[in-house]
């Protein structure tokens, strides 16, 4: 069992933090062009000198587009109008229709921006095309932004998730693990031997606590060093003060799995109050979706997930190079935490029925 | 011979929701005495015993095990008390010698006596090749007299012993029971529930347990005397049959 504690683990980092990523590519575009003039055919080549499109094909109807995206062989459907070119000349506004699949929402929105982004272009081209001497009095100066991403200079997604994706590996390991102990222990009788024993309560808890510790810290070096050779992800700050901060962190998931495991009877009870707190805490951790977008009772629902407090933490030190100073609101409240969980988890353990 | 008494119970009750499992029973174990615990399934000797050792909370009544009473000290009466149960309970992913380790730690043995202990039980049990492998990997028999000599590691003074012989053959049953006559005579006091009306036979004195109830307590001897038959399997079944109450079904503790 040991060597499997490890090996998924890594095995789940290596793939999830290849896959798993918020960029839209091999965008299935097709268009329509009823105008076929150079204005047309150059904003179409626009399309296909993207990265983020593979141009499909042209439809010669809206008909036969629209049952093509049906049958999901096309994302993108962008048609031209009739006299395109002329109204872009002579009235300088014309309309482009844009059909975007949607069952992917979150991708969906991604493609919107890209198209823009292109069109945009486009647009301005076609502008300083268009400019007449007269005109130039009149053209407002654009304002060109540059962004200049920190910490993550080039917008990388593995620099992004990898620490994340290692938070969610140390939680899940540690959770399981804790949450099926005590109950198991129930279900052979061991616990039952125990019971009779003059142990502490105190005793019973932290042996069963720390060989689960040593795991987890264990898969953090595992991952650390994977996110480094692997990844090459940056880690800016100390790795002390992460092994610190997880330290503390692997003790409140223990508390949550022992608490689990003294109140349910078998291991299929715990699996799944441990799967639901999972899939809540990850969900809600601020790795996937940012948790400035969600509603702000969902906001307030967070400050208990100590999963989000990991994240940041982790994405701090590493990307950011933050020392104690800065992760202390996140260190308190985790501490804080953990004394509760365990607190909780030593009361109700019950020796007597 | 007048000794002295190592578990005084008195109106010992233990209720779950409205059933109740065990009604006001009385009775009293000398020191040194096999004191056979018996009933059919279902009437309330594990929970009894379980009252007894500190794991359920009477509902009311008192008792006291090794002169400490079971709501005031039950950590003390854990020290003195050894238990078997009848579900099998060392950790069968740990060999024969680091069960030994881990439960001599747990009653505070130093090194020095888990080793001698180990040493002990390894001459006692002929243990020599099988003390490395793991318990997981041991016939039942094997199982059932390493956890009887772990139940013995601290030398407590009473042993509970939860149907100890379920599912043994009959030449473990025989070598089980001389390990008990001989933990009894060095004075050790011996609890046990069966099933086997032929270890019944083995006691010094008998109760017997009818939905709840005590319904009979004296040595065998006179038990057959009493009902007027001639083995303790008619006695019981004399007994578990007469008032025709069917036994309780379903409503049951689990494990009884």
């Amino acid at each position: 069992m040991l060597p499997i504690i490890f090996v998924l683990p890594i095995i789940q980092l290596i793939i999830l933090s290849n896959a798993a990523t918020f960029e839209v590519k091999n965008i299935k575009f097709s268009y329509i062009d009823n105008d076929k003039t150079s204005f047309s055919r150059e904003l179409i080549e626009k399309f296909d000198a993207s990265s983020y499109f593979s141009v499909q094909t042209d439809f010669p109807s809206t008909k036969l587009a629209s049952s093509a995206m049906l049958n999901g062989e096309v994302d993108v459907i962008l048609e031209i109008p009739q006299h395109f070119e002329r109204n872009l000349l002579k009235n300088r506004i014309t309309d482009l229709a844009v059909t975007i699949n949607a069952i992917d929402g979150a991708a969906a929105g991604v493609e919107n921006v890209y198209i823009n982004q292109i069109i945009q272009r486009f647009n301005k081209n076609a502008q300083t095309e268009l400019i007449t001497p007269f005109d130039l009095i009149n053209i407002p100066k654009n304002i060109v932004s540059i962004p200049s991403f920190w910490f993550n200079k080039t917008l990388n997604y593995k620099t992004f998730m990898v620490p994340g994706i290692l938070v969610i590996l140390v939680t899940m390991i540690t959770l399981f693990l804790s949450g099926m102990n005590i109950v198991r222990e129930k279900e052979i009788g061991t616990l039952e031997q125990i019971n009779v024993t003059p142990i502490k309560k105190h005793q019973f808890i932290i042996g069963k606590l720390f060989p689960f510790w040593i795991i987890g810290m264990g898969l953090l070096t595992i991952g650390l060093i994977i996110a480094k050779v692997l990844f090459n992800v940056p880690i800016v700050g100390s790795v002390g003060l992460m092994y610190l901060y997880t330290g503390i962190y692997i003790l409140v998931i223990l508390g949550i799995g022992l608490f689990i495991s003294n109140f349910t009877d078998t291991q299929q009870q715990a699996m799944f109050i441990s799967w639901f707190f999972a899939v809540i805490f990850i969900l809600m951790s601020g790795l996937f979706t940012p948790i400035e977008s969600m509603p702000q009772w969902a906001q307030h629902l967070t400050e208990f997930n100590p999963i989000r407090y990991f994240v940041e933490v982790m994405r701090m030190v590493m990307l950011k190079g933050s020392d104690f100073n800065d992760i202390l609101p996140q260190f308190l409240k985790t501490l804080f935490y953990a004394f509760i969980m365990n607190g909780l988890a030593v009361w109700s353990y019950r020796k007597i029925a | 011979m007048k000794e002295e008494a190592v578990i005084q119970v008195e109106n010992l009750t233990k209720k779950f929701g409205d059933f109740t499992a065990v009604n006001a029973i009385s009775f009293e174990v000398k020191k040194g005495e096999i004191f056979g615990f018996l009933g059919a399934n279902g009437a309330g000797k594990t929970t009894a015993m379980k009252m007894l050792i500190g794991i359920y909370k009477p509902t009311s009544g008192n008792a006291q095990v090794a002169s400490f009473n079971v709501y005031k000290n039950p950590n003390e009466i854990k020290k003195n008390i050894g238990y078997m149960s009848q579900k099998f309970a060392l950790y069968d992913d740990l060999t024969v010698k680091e069960n030994i380790t881990f439960f001599g730690g747990i009653y505070g043995l130093s090194r020095s006596q888990i080793k001698e202990k180990t040493a002990q039980l390894i001459e006692e049990l002929n243990l020599q090749e099988t003390v490395n492998q793991l318990v997981g990997t041991l016939p039942l028999g094997w199982k059932q007299k390493i956890s009887f000599s772990v139940a013995l590691l601290h030398n407590p003074k009473i042993v509970f012993l939860d149907e100890p012989t379920s599912g043994v053959d009959p030449i473990t049953r025989r070598q089980f029971w001389e390990m008990i006559y001989e933990t009894a005579n060095n004075g050790t006091t011996i609890f046990v529930t069966t099933h086997y009306m032929d270890e019944a036979e083995y006691c010094d004195r008998v109760s017997i347990m009818v939905n709840g109830n005590i319904e009979a307590l004296d040595t065998p001897k006179k038990l057959k005397k009493q009902f007027n038959v001639v083995t303790m399997n008619d006695v019981f079944l004399k007994l578990a049959r007469s008032p025709s109450l069917t036994l309780p079904f379903g409503k049951g503790v689990k494990n009884d």
